[in-house]
């Protein structure tokens, strides 16, 4: 506590003189998690806000609200239809929302409607295989499917056109492969396809890294590739990236907040700067690695640049793999 | 014998002040939540998340609170179903079917202490066996496939015809309108939505607990308004009734065929409770046969659903200490704690972790006991809610029903949906329609259809797959054979005095 607490004063000495936008401090603060208790979505709400009153940048309890539905689509028309301008509330995103957001799934509402405040980390796509499997890289997998889509029997915990497909598609797509084409089964969660790629119902599984961590130590998988831009830390840092072998895919699940369309400026100002010193506290790390998270520093403006650009990117991709029109 | 030594540390941490106390709490608190429908074990686990990493706990107390938290939801299902015929939570649905009637009857007490037991042979028995192999019987779990979960939906489903009373087209009728909710969302298939209406709300399907309230709850009260405006008074006799030990002798073949049963499919990632309790009640349904009064309070019919709920709960922990996956929504959540500890869940947590492993499986015996020991003697408090005028009573479990929802989910269509529901349960009634065929509908519907689809992506079109591997086909020839039962035994049963002629 001392500690948290002496670097919280250092860091406010440190920031305090000429930040005139430190004058706006939110009452009733609240975060909404548009995800059931327990998910990804609940963890960045409940620990973000949790840590930014533990380190005293929002000095009013943060409260985190949860509202499921469609991974994200029921806070935003939330958001839409009550708390257009609303300076207090901030709202949980994924790259899963992206995706929907792209794909039109979140009713009429698109990337332009919310203000962007930024990230608090991100986990990556893994492309991984049973140990005892032929496929020894990525090269491998390419071939195979190459030779007959169907049969290499690939499962994640997403339906068709969701992200854990698009892992599965960008693969196939890069080898010159109909994704349409792939033999896909949807299972609930990445537990249940790490339970089916195990008991060899399935032979690869396009999951995300923090969740094969275990059984990489173990040594009951292999990692044909990371889908990142460089090579991840330890137990990952063998691992080559797709792009090393060759294959331009990257698939980054980044975690983020938004607000509301029309909040004031100052509100803005004031979240994008609490991620801001949030995420350069020395006590941040830990509780960013709990979450499954790795560092993924962008917010503010360039967040909203980021979050439009791949929101394109998803969006031409829905239209070339034939999930809109 | 390795494990022996191993548990003995266990029970030294779990038994250590702070867990003990924990341990106790948690059996409290999932007691509590469990038996308010709304809000369920899964919902509580994951808001304790949070408040257990903010307080610093070591990770195996955490883990010790979030696990009898999970257990104490199992015992506390039972309650509600049984005096109130509102489940607690969805695998207390079948506890309704005999456990209300009972309680009708005035043996509500005796129902609830049955139950206790059961839930408590449930759970130790379990506990017992993830001691003693836990690996071993993960590594089986994992030869489950798709083909084999739909061989065991299917045994399900045939063992389960007839539940319910009813005539056979009404309740084919009602598990019919289950499967049309189970589409409603999200299809897992090809991501295309069916019958949301434009609604975002309806994107992930209608959430079960809102179901259950509305033709539970919701329709329970609006008959007990009709018959108040007839005269009908309907306080049952509360004081008669105490469990005997000839009970127990006659229930236990039936505790101990259910157990093993729950066990067995708790273990299976994505099966858990909802499956094990039908089950585990149609099973013993079909061995009661003619002698058995299932349906209108037989003992054995609430000591099979709870003794396999429990069980199953202990079961589904094994694959995420042995193997670092979680099976169910509950374990996800014990799962994401261990990975704010920096505990990173998998194969090698047995070995690199093996304090935390055998703290938390001897606290799960410590927490079965706590659980019993603090049941027994609450029965007479739980059975003194009847006396409370059922127009108190009802309307105060639906305002805390509804207020478990708009907790969870914030949702004002949730609140609207199952108030509709209400009314349409309330008019099911009316018409002689059961509903537990149609809850059954929902859960093993979306289970077939989502296992079906999965087998057939992995057999690109090939239904042969359904019927190919051995365990499947076992399970298919099991549910002809019940299907048949009824006409093979009366086969049997009419030649039988020819032949001692």
């Amino acid at each position: 506590m001392i500690r948290i607490a002496a670097s919280a004063l250092a860091l406010a000495i440190a920031v305090a003189p000429g930040q005139a936008t430190a004058q706006f401090q939110p009452s009733n603060p609240e975060c909404i998690a548009g995800a059931a208790p327990g998910g990804g979505f609940d963890l960045t709400c409940r620990l973000t806000g949790r840590m930014l009153n533990e380190l005293g940048i929002v000095q009013a309890p943060m409260r985190t609200t949860n509202m499921p539905g469609g991974i994200g689509a029921v806070a935003m028309n939330h958001i839409q239809a009550q708390r257009r301008a609303d300076p207090n509330t901030v709202v949980a995103v994924s790259t899963g929302s992206f995706l929907n957001l792209a794909t039109g799934k979140f009713g009429r509402w698109t990337e332009n409607d919310v203000r962007w405040i930024g990230a608090i980390g991100a986990d990556f796509g893994v492309i991984v295989v049973r140990k005892d499997s032929p496929l020894r890289s990525l090269a491998d997998l390419v071939a195979a499917l190459k030779a007959n889509p169907a049969s290499v029997p690939m499962g994640a915990g997403g339906t068709v056109g969701s992200q854990d497909w698009m892992k599965a598609a960008l693969i196939a797509r890069a080898a010159g492969v109909n994704p349409r084409a792939m033999r896909y089964v949807p299972y609930e969660g990445g537990g249940q396809s790490m339970a089916a790629l195990l008991g060899g119902h399935i032979q690869v599984f396009p999951g995300d890294a923090s969740e094969v961590k275990g059984q990489l130590e173990a040594g009951e998988i292999r990692v044909l590739a990371t889908l990142s831009p460089n090579r991840l830390p330890a137990p990952f840092a063998d691992v080559p990236t797709a792009k090393e072998q060759g294959l331009d895919v990257e698939w980054a699940i980044i975690r983020g907040l938004y607000m509301a369309p029309a909040a004031p400026d100052e509100a803005y100002t004031f979240w994008v700067d609490a991620l801001r010193k949030l995420t350069s506290n020395p006590a941040w790390p830990a509780a960013r690695d709990g979450q499954g998270l790795f560092p993924f520093d962008s917010f503010g403006e360039e967040f909203s640049t980021l979050v439009k650009s791949r929101v394109q990117v998803m969006r031409d991709l829905s239209k070339e793999m034939g999930l809109i029109q | 014998m390795e494990a022996v030594g191993l548990l003995f540390d266990g029970f030294a941490t779990a038994l250590s002040p702070l867990n003990l106390l924990l341990a106790v709490a948690g059996a409290f608190t999932g007691t509590v939540v469990g038996a308010l429908p709304g809000i369920g074990p899964v919902n509580a686990i994951a808001l304790l998340l949070p408040l257990v990493y903010a307080l610093k706990l070591p990770a195996t107390s955490a883990l010790i609170l979030m696990a009898a938290t999970y257990y104490g939801g199992g015992y506390g299902g039972r309650i509600a179903a049984i005096l109130l015929n509102v489940p607690g939570d969805p695998s207390s649905v079948m506890t309704t079917l005999d456990g209300y009637p009972m309680a009708r009857r005035g043996e509500g007490a005796r129902a609830l202490a049955i139950t206790a037991i059961g839930s408590f042979v449930g759970g130790t028995g379990a506990v017992v066996m993830l001691t003693l192999a836990a690996p071993t019987i993960a590594r089986a779990g994992l030869a489950f496939g798709p083909a084999e979960f739909v061989g065991l939906v299917v045994l399900a489903l045939a063992a389960a015809a007839g539940i319910g009373g009813g005539s056979a087209p009404k309740a084919l009728a009602a598990g019919a309108i289950g499967l049309l909710i189970a589409t409603i969302g999200t299809d897992s298939g090809t991501g295309v939505e069916r019958f949301t209406f434009g609604l975002l709300e309806f994107l992930d399907g209608i959430d079960f607990t809102v179901v259950v309230i509305g033709l539970f709850a919701v329709a329970e009260v609006l008959e007990l308004l009709e018959r108040r405006e007839a005269g009908f008074s309907s306080v049952p006799e509360v004081g008669r009734g105490g469990l005997s030990l000839a009970d127990i002798r006659a229930t236990f073949p039936t505790m101990a065929r259910s157990g093993i049963a729950g066990f067995f499919i708790g273990i299976l990632p994505g099966a858990g409770a909802t499956l094990a309790t039908p089950l585990a009640y149609s099973i013993e349904r079909r061995i009661a046969g003619a002698s058995g009064r299932f349906g209108q309070g037989d003992i054995r019919g609430v000591a099979a659903p709870e003794t396999a709920d429990n069980a199953s709960h202990a079961g589904s922990m094994i694959p995420m200490l042995a193997l670092g996956i979680p099976g169910s929504a509950t374990t996800a959540v014990m799962m994401g704690a261990l990975m704010l500890y920096d505990i990173t869940p998998g194969p090698l947590l047995f070995q690199n972790n093996a304090p935390l492993v055998w703290g938390l499986i001897a606290s799960m015996y410590l927490a079965n006991v706590v659980l019993l020991v603090m049941n027994l003697p609450l029965i007479r408090f739980f059975v003194r809610m009847l006396l409370i005028p059922p127009w108190v009573l009802y309307p105060l479990v639906i305002a805390l029903a509804f207020a478990g929802v708009w907790a969870v989910n914030n949702s004002v269509l949730d609140l609207v949906l199952a108030t509709l529901l209400g009314v349409a349960g309330w008019a099911a009634r009316k018409a002689g329609v059961p509903l537990v065929p149609l809850l059954l509908g929902m859960v093993l519907g979306r289970m077939l259809e989502d296992n079906v689809r999965r087998a057939m992506a992995l057999s690109d079109g090939d239904p042969t797959i359904l019927f190919a591997r051995p365990i499947a086909a076992v399970l298919w020839i099991a549910s002809i054979a019940v299907l048949l039962w009824p006409a093979i035994a009366k086969a049997i049963a009419a030649r039988r005095p020819q032949a001692s002629a």
